[in-house]
């Protein structure tokens, strides 16, 4: 009795141990299947603000598609790009995710993208003729369509009307010349060495960009696989800018200025080139919200204004390995409704990318997006290369310092860059041989 | 061949060494010698094994040797100096003339164990040069607004100031240890001698830390050439890459613009500077012994 009494005892702990170490492994297979059936999850990447405030566009997603949820994850913006890199490295990405349209060149070489060109013919939301050209081009890379334009930006610049009037300006400045005079002029007016003209920071390398694109450079030849520089229109409109330092109409060093709306605020400078996003803010700082003191206006080109500026914005793209295709194409054209274009322009800001949506009041009559819409109509992407963003980032503004600060000339600065740039799209050129 | 115990209580350790220091070493090395970029991260067959060709591009470049003489100036003047003050803090600290020790120590003690992304915030307004503290400070002596992050010639003597700052009252707390195991009858013998103060640290303190002073050199040596966050936070390398040391180059090329290869190359010639600065120290201390 007593020794059954004890082998009884041994099989009940046996059968307990075992159960408890079966049971979470049961629920872990039996919760996998279940979701696998019923319910299919796409994984969403955010970026900053959008990944957090996007959230509140999903219930109504998930309303109209029921079998779908959509998990949103947010990113900051700063280590997006080495996340996205390492999560590729890892086999880990999102099933879909917003991707700085600069950035999608990068993925597409990583063949991380699917193209969408199957999808965009079948669409009846999507088509490329709803959207401003030079955006939906950024999107295009080796002759296919990679992203659908989410939202969209582009830099002009922020001005002060009371400055501009106050030194004959009435009309802001419509070509390069009249804004070279402005700036001499604003520089004269303000007499004093701790004001300047216009913002045009050596760590910010969009203008430089900008100008060499309005002054007909196309910046890198033959099929982007080395720096055109050194070329006479990119030297030239190279020149123009660096001649802002050279006669002290923009503050040298980028430590003097740690708030620019405050500095914008103080007439520390006249004018910025900037982004939407910094509407806001700007209306915050100037306690000026229907454009009484301060604007914006397109950039001015060489001879007349609008010139050209850059396309940018955020693209939806989606991953090649992600499992759920067709439910991924669902979210984006859900996300790409006029109705959800505007209700996420209301929580972010952010100006849709959707042409039709621009015919609503709160864009045609606000003064400060008025003149973004007659951007829009004139922006260009940039060459569509992986290593543009180490071209702009390490050497263009590196030289643009430079030469700013009178160490090189600007014509060595551009035949170092070029030198520079040469050797970083060694391997593309290796690449395209192949 | 009989199994020893002692390998089998050595296993875990050794094959943690093995898995998370010598293979990444290794393939390291053996990727400084390739090309391995972003597109190699998408197909492994899109890259190329280029010999020395990392070194050389390397050596060649202007920036790289920029990144290197920063370095060596920030090592050059700021080792000494931090030590000196680290030295000079402990004997203050470790003086009987000294109240609450306990207090002056934790408060030297820190700047160490604050994380430095604070710290840089605090310093950025110290350092500005229309609102900030030290340029109203030098106002009251008569010198005029130094732009200290925004000036190529100040902007490393600015890292400089800020990096000993941060790290003195590490090598002071080994230091005070240090001087603690000097036995006090040396002095007392010296005393009676007639020697005076300066004789007394010259004669017996110096030689008596000279093992601490080593181990301190070496070690604050290694870290120095490092540098990394200082510049990373405060000036990204700038302004005309007058802060780009090699370790920030390093992360540059390899974790913003992906060029594993390249950045391999630099940490490997940052290795044998080290390696090279390190048996230095020690072939001089030897010969000191001997």
């Amino acid at each position: 009795m007593i020794s059954s009494g004890k082998q009884g005892g041994l099989i009940i702990r046996l059968v307990l141990t075992g159960g408890l170490v079966l049971l979470p492994l049961i629920l872990l297979f039996s919760g996998c299947k279940k979701e696998e059936s019923s319910v299919k999850e796409i994984s969403f990447w955010g970026m900053g603000s959008e990944g957090e405030k996007i959230k509140i566009l999903i219930p109504e997603f998930e309303k109209q598609n029921p079998g779908i949820k959509v998990k949103v994850q947010m990113i900051p913006w700063t280590a997006a790009q080495e996340k996205l890199i390492s999560s590729f490295a890892a086999d880990n990405m999102p099933d879909l995710c917003q991707l700085g349209n600069t950035w999608v060149p990068q993925f597409v070489m990583l063949e991380a993208l699917e193209p969408l060109d199957g999808f965009i013919s079948k669409s009846k939301t999507i088509k490329p003729e709803n959207y401003f050209t030079g955006i939906w081009q950024t999107n295009e890379v080796t002759g296919k369509i990679y992203g659908i334009p989410w939202y969209i930006d582009t830099r002009l610049i922020y001005y002060r009307k009371d400055i501009f009037k106050k030194v004959g300006y009435e009309e802001p400045p419509k070509n390069w010349e009249e804004l070279l005079d402005i700036s001499r002029k604003i520089v004269k007016y303000q007499n004093d060495p701790n004001k300047y003209a216009i913002y045009l920071p050596t760590n910010e390398w969009a203008p430089f960009v900008i100008f060499g694109l309005q002054n007909g450079s196309d910046i890198l030849r033959d099929n982007w696989t080395y720096g055109n520089f050194s070329a006479p229109e990119f030297v030239e409109a190279f020149k123009y800018l660096i001649q802002f330092h050279k006669e002290r109409l923009t503050p040298m060093g980028v430590s003097q200025v740690t708030n620019v709306y405050q500095a914008f605020e103080q007439e520390f400078f006249a004018m910025y080139i900037s982004g939407p996003w910094n509407i806001p803010e700007f209306k915050k700082w100037m306690k000026d919200s229907t454009g009484e003191k301060w604007g914006t206006m397109p950039i001015p080109g060489k001879h007349s204004s609008p010139g050209v500026s850059l396309a940018g914005g955020s693209s939806l793209v989606m991953f090649k390995s992600s499992k759920y295709k067709p439910e991924v194409w669902k979210f984006i054209e859900f996300l790409s409704t006029k109705k959800t274009q505007l209700e996420f322009y209301k929580v972010t800001n952010n100006l849709p990318a959707l042409r039709s949506a621009w015919d609503e009041p709160i864009f045609k009559d606000d003064p400060f997006i008025k003149s973004f819409y007659e951007q829009f109509q004139f922006v260009m992407p940039t060459p569509k290369i992986a290593e543009w963003e180490q071209i702009v980032f390490s050497k263009l503004q590196q030289y643009a310092e430079y030469a700013a600060r009178g160490t090189l000339t600007a014509e060595e600065a551009m035949k170092e860059m070029d030198k520079g740039v040469d050797i970083i799209l060694e391997k593309r050129r290796w690449m395209l041989a192949r | 061949m009989k199994f020893k115990p002692v390998y089998f209580f050595l296993a875990p350790a050794l094959t943690a060494i093995f898995v998370f220091f010598f293979i990444p070493v290794i393939s390291a090395f053996i990727i400084s010698f390739t090309d391995f970029d972003i597109y190699a991260i998408g197909d492994y067959s899109k890259f190329r094994f280029t010999g020395l060709d990392n070194y050389f591009k390397l050596f060649d470049n202007q920036l790289f040797w920029k990144a290197l003489s920063n370095t060596f100036y920030f090592v050059i003047i700021s080792g000494p100096l931090s030590i000196a003050v680290s030295l000079g803090a402990a004997m203050i600290l470790n003086s009987k003339l000294v109240k609450f020790k306990g207090i002056f120590r934790l408060v030297y003690f820190m700047p160490v164990v604050t994380t430095l992304v604070a710290v840089s915030i605090v310093w950025r307004f110290i350092y500005h040069p229309e609102f900030g503290l030290l340029n109203y400070g030098l106002s009251f002596v008569g010198i005029e607004k130094i732009d200290w992050l925004g000036d190529p010639f100040w902007s490393m003597p600015s890292i400089i100031i800020l990096s000993i700052w941060k790290n003195f009252g590490y090598n002071m707390i080994i230091f005070i240890a240090g001087l603690q195991n000097i036995p006090e009858e040396l002095y007392e013998a010296a005393q009676i001698e007639g020697a005076n103060g300066w004789q007394r640290f010259t004669k017996i303190t110096l030689p008596m830390l000279a093992p601490t002073t080593v181990f301190i050199t070496i070690i604050t040596m290694i870290g120095y050439f490092q540098l990394f966050a200082e510049p990373y936070i405060m000036t990204q390398g700038g302004p005309l890459d007058s802060t780009l040391s090699i370790v920030l180059y390093m992360y540059q090329e390899g974790f913003r613009w992906w060029n594993m290869g390249y950045s391999s190359a630099i940490a490997f010639v940052l290795f044998v500077i080290i390696l090279a600065g390190t048996l230095i120290q020690m072939w001089v201390q030897k010969r000191r012994e001997a």
